[in-house]
């Protein structure tokens, strides 16, 4: 399982990369994963207010939806468009081309609060037993 | 007991497999005071020759518009079905098959569903339509909860000539959710009036539900509704609910004049009237909403070898899946009603089902045109196809009656569901109504003053 | 020679010019469609419904038909889907003329016959329910869910409680939860105790004045008894709340226990389950209501009252919670339960439910020489298993598909989804022992073969009409519409 270092981590299986107020959020590897080959992504449209813990979309498998809660506070900056017509960019590059949304922070202390790779990949070994 | 194939040699072998000495003992699991000490109270089993023959009597205690003719319609509409519709349906791969839930071994019923969703969107002008609701006045309902779905407003607009049931299974649908049910009334046409929408809460709405064609049987001008709606964010959905699927033959289909929704009945393909049920509700939409709809859908794939194949998708909607987030708790829907309606459509055929709907105005036409000539004229002004609306000088009760006397069942008094349409009068006429049961109609009515 | 011929879509096979059908004879001079409705006239006719000869259609669907499993061709082991024997005679009388041809506008004294049809339904359906009142209308088990639902809220705003809450066990039915928030209930699952049945102490803590409804599927989808369902309703009742039974599995139970006798307040039936009526390929089934005294005023209307001079509906309903039906419901499903129950009697029903309860536990006892149960704990008409140490890595879903091949229709699996990789088996009363038989030898065979080589069974359906679908293109970019080719 891929879990990038530089990266912050939720509970909830989403990563935040963050820099300059700004932060891209996407589902972690291990999420994929479980999920499945994905076959929709509903994702929040530029411009709209998220809340951190809040869900602010879903992702779809044949057979499941897992929803997607936002990392952090503040507005939707850019949406991936991508994932529009090629859902599989999330099983395929999960850090990268499968990003789902970029966050313009509305209180950047919030990713101060978010588990590093190290808890992250704890947690998920823990919760996988 | 015919359909439980138990030999006493099986039931021996059975139980002892089992591990139990008697059938009692697998029934351990319910505590002693729970159990039924009582036989059930039920009359005892009938052989089939003497239930066939209690089936008789009571089927011959009914008076059916196929043995009297009539001028009802009001939601269920008399139409020929050929035999083979029947007889396709008879079959036991379909009748005693389940939802398609294992692809490979379903692929009639799957393919079936596809060619249904394919010629329905066409009828209705929209890009996709679902595999089935329950009946018309649910899927109207549906529509209403997928507009509430996708679109902020709180408000439900119906327009008051939607069939009056409709509305109240809307009503019992949206009770507990936070919406608001408004009404829109009805113009000396008969068609919605599109100056009450401002007073009706139209910026508020998320959807509009208007009949087509209405109550009255009067053909709506989805176009000029369409206009009328609010522009931008604010435009609630437009539904079109059609109670006669017969008419989209024929009519301008609702999803090409504007209509986000196309929902409705579809019991006029092939299915028998059977006392109201069961029926064939549908719900077709632009696929922008495709994601949103309630009810069964079919995709084309391929499968291993690549050959095409086809699937229940966008499961994720449903509520095995979705559970208490579901676009809607429908689970069985009315599988083998679609069936009849895609043979009943590839019988017809495009010229044909267009002659049919043609041949039902034409009825509708001449029965009006008669009457007219007796005095009796139409309440409304606008266009219809196979019913509509006329005033009597007498009450419809008193109509009827005198009808039944000459051995037809007459109209609908309107009153009952319109309090200001007294000795209003709902008379449809379709390919199924002898030009004769016509004429009698006219002396009757016509003579009543 | 193939069983199957490749068939394809009737758009394929549009024939312009050839004729299906002969329209009635003109009576009347056509009407002129373009004077009378101009503008709102279809340009053009609906394009996408093809031309073919009365032959080519039903040639069409009757290739159409072989490539569908079904009932009557074997056993149908589907858990929790009571895929039983669809009586022949129940499907000629649905069709007599007096029922079929019936408008559902007539008067009451016109329909006298339907009429008693549907009161005599009523009162057998009460009978086995152990209820004091029931409505025909809903269509289907979920739409019947909806109604008992909107009965009970009706119920508790009439007395001026409002109540939020339902609780759902985590082994319910999809339905159940999507139900309820259809209802406007929030839903709260309780969890199952390592019994399999409803923890009673959990459910205890978190009875309160909010609860408006326990929902509960008896026996539960394990196929388990609720054994203390009198104490979960003694529970519920004391704080106010009302108690729903989901009657899917009412298979079990006929003749021998009865949800109105434990102190369950309302519950429907699924018609196309335990009374006979036909799937129908997803449907139509019918789904009545069945509840207590203190539910009737709510029901929805009309109601079918009995007076001297014959049936009527009454609609005169003050606090009906409306109609959720255009009509009375699906009334010639109804009419084959009936047949169905008239056919049986009280005491062949009673017969039905030990028999589909003999059944199950003869499979249990044979496959579970094979595959590792679900739950230790006694079931009644349905068992499931898990995927606990399937031979070379085969999956749940494996040996369902490959079940195919030997001529079965795999059982439901993966759910109920508190067994891992559940594969969960309903046999019902109308199977006949050799019939299971060679369903274990097929499972046994199946085992066997992952063993020696389970890649072939993880390929598997390979003599099916089709091989395995890919389900996750079809989503991905749905295909829901004929197109044809490079159109």
């Amino acid at each position: 399982m891929n879990v990038p270092g530089d990266l912050k981590y939720t509970k909830t299986h989403e990563w935040v990369r963050a820099s300059g107020g700004e932060a891209v959020v996407g589902v972690t590897d291990f999420a994929q994963h479980e999920l499945g080959d994905i076959v929709f992504v509903e994702a929040p449209e530029a411009g709209a207010a998220v809340t951190a813990g809040s869900p602010m979309g879903s992702v779809e498998s044949v057979k499941a939806v897992s929803e997607l809660n936002a990392p952090v506070s503040g507005t939707v900056s850019a949406a991936n468009d991508a994932l529009k017509d090629h859902p599989e960019l999330l099983n395929q590059d999960p850090y990268g081309e499968g990003w789902i949304v970029k966050i313009a922070l509305s209180d950047a202390a919030e990713i101060g609060g978010l588990m590093d790779a190290e808890a992250y990949g704890k947690y998920v070994a823990e919760a996988s037993h | 007991m015919r359909y439980l194939p138990q030999s006493p040699e099986d039931l021996r072998l059975m139980l002892s497999a089992a591990g139990v000495s008697q059938v009692e003992d697998l029934f351990a699991s319910i505590p002693e005071p729970l159990r039924l000490k009582a036989p059930l109270d039920m009359p005892t089993a009938l052989p089939e020759c003497d239930l066939r023959e209690r089936f008789v009597t009571r089927s011959s205690r009914n008076h059916s518009l196929t043995c009297r003719p009539g001028f009802l319609g009001a939601g269920a509409y008399n139409h020929f079905v050929p035999s083979p519709v029947g007889h396709l349906l008879s079959r036991s791969e379909f009748y005693t098959a389940y939802t398609p839930y294992q692809p490979e071994l379903a692929q009639g019923t799957l393919q079936a569903i596809f060619e249904f969703q394919t010629m329905m969107a066409d009828l209705c002008g929209t890009d996709v339509c679902n595999a089935s609701l329950y009946d018309g006045a649910s899927a109207a309902a549906e529509a209403a909860l997928l507009a509430a779905r996708v679109h902020k407003g709180r408000k439900v607009l119906v327009a008051r000539s939607l069939h009056p049931a409709y509305r109240e299974v809307i009503r019992t649908y949206l009770k507990h959710l936070d919406l608001d049910v408004g009404e829109v009334p009805y113009g000396p046409d008969g068609r919605i009036d599109l100056s009450s929408l401002a007073g009706a809460g139209v910026e508020e709405a998320c959807c509009l539900l208007v009949g087509q064609p209405n109550f009255f049987g009067v053909v709506e001008d989805f176009e000029t509704v369409s206009a009328s709606l609010p522009a931008g964010p604010k435009r609630p959905l437009l539904v079109g609910v059609v109670c006669e699927a017969l008419a989209l033959a024929l009519i301008r289909p609702p999803g090409a004049a504007g209509a986000d929704v196309v929902c409705g009945e579809a019991r006029s393909f092939g299915l028998p009237l059977g006392y109201g049920g069961p029926n064939l509700g549908f719900l077709a939409a632009r696929k922008a909403h495709m994601r949103q709809m309630p009810g069964r859908l079919v995709g084309e794939t391929r499968d291993a070898d690549g050959r095409r194949g086809f699937v229940l998708t966008l499961t994720t909607r449903e509520q095995h899946i979705r559970r208490e987030k579901a676009t809607s708790n429908i689970c069985t829907n009315q599988g083998l009603c679609m069936l009849a309606a895609v043979i009943y459509l590839s019988l017809m055929g495009r010229r044909n089902l267009r002659e049919l709907a043609l041949r039902n105005l034409s009825k509708a036409e001449h029965l009006k045109a008669r009457l007219a000539e007796r005095g009796i004229r139409p309440l409304f002004s606008g266009p219809t196809f196979n019913e509509f609306a006329v005033g009597l000088k007498v009450a419809p009760s008193r109509a009827n009656a005198e009808a039944l006397k000459v051995h037809i069942v007459g109209g609908l008094d309107l009153s009952v569901h319109y309090p200001d349409l007294s000795n209003g009068y709902l008379l449809c006429a379709t390919e199924q109504t002898p030009k004769e049961a016509s004429e009698k109609l006219v002396d009757v009515l016509g003579g009543l003053s | 020679m193939s069983r199957f011929i490749e068939e394809p879509l009737l758009f394929e096979k549009d024939r312009p010019g050839r004729l299906g059908v002969c329209l009635c004879t003109k009576e009347v001079p056509t009407a002129d469609a373009e004077a009378l409705l101009g503008d709102l006239l279809r340009p053009e006719p609906p394009a996408r419904l093809p031309e073919l000869s009365e032959v080519d259609v039903v040639r069409h669907f009757t290739r159409l038909s072989l490539m569908n499993y079904a009932v009557d061709y074997g056993l149908y082991p589907l858990g929790s889907c009571t895929m039983k024997y669809n009586p022949k005679l129940n499907e000629d009388v649905s069709r007599f003329e007096g029922l079929a041809g019936l408008h559902p506008m007539q008067d009451d004294a016109s329909a006298q016959g339907a009429l008693e049809i549907l009161h005599t339904l009523e009162r057998a359906l009460c009978a086995v329910s152990g209820m004091d009142v029931c409505t025909l209308q809903p269509s289907a088990g979920a739409q019947g869910e909806f109604t008992g639902m909107q009965l009970i809220r009706a119920y508790h705003e009439d007395r001026g409680d409002a109540r939020q809450v339902v609780l759902i066990p985590d082994s319910a039915h999809g339905t159940n939860p999507a139900t309820s928030h259809m209802a406007g209930y929030r839903v709260e699952e309780i969890r199952s105790g390592p019994d399999g049945c409803v923890d009673l102490s959990s459910l205890k803590a978190r009875m309160a004045p909010d609860v408006a409804a326990i929902m509960l599927t008896v026996p539960n989808t394990l196929g388990i008894f609720e054994k203390q369902i009198d104490e979960i309703c003694r529970i519920l009742h004391e704080k106010g709340g009302q108690v729903y039974v989901d009657g899917a599995n009412l298979n079990a139970l006929m003749g021998i226990t009865r949800p109105g006798d434990w102190g369950a307040d309302v519950m429907h039936i699924n018609l196309h389950k335990t009374f006979s009526t036909p799937h129908g390929g997803g449907g139509p089934g019918a789904g009545p209501v069945a509840c207590k005294a203190h539910l009737e005023p709510f029901l929805p209307k009309p109601v079918l009252v009995r007076a001297k001079d014959g049936f009527r509906w009454d609609w005169d309903r003050p606090k009906s919670i409306g109609k959720v039906h255009a009509f009375y419901g699906n009334f010639l499903i109804l009419v084959r339960a009936l047949c169905y129950i008239e056919t049986m009697g009280g005491e062949g029903l009673k017969r039905a439910s030990q028999m589909a309860v003999l059944n199950a536990n003869y499979l249990r006892a044979r496959l579970g020489e094979h595959l590792p149960l679900g739950f230790d704990g006694p079931t009644l008409h349905e068992v499931v298993f898990c995927d606990k140490g399937l031979p070379g890595g085969i999956t749940t879903m494996d040996l369902a598909k490959r079940l195919i091949d030997y001529g079965f229709h795999p059982p439901t699996v993966y759910f109920p989804l508190i067994v891992h990789g559940a594969l969960m088996v309903e046999p019902t009363e109308t199977e006949p022992v050799e019939e299971m038989d060679r369903f274990v030898e097929a499972v046994k065979a199946i085992l066997d073969e992952a063993r020696r080589d389970a890649e072939f069974v993880k390929r598997a359906p390979h003599e099916a009409f089709r091989r395995r679908l890919d389900e996750v293109a079809a989503a991905r970019s749905p295909v829901l519409t004929y197109r044809p080719e490079g159109g």
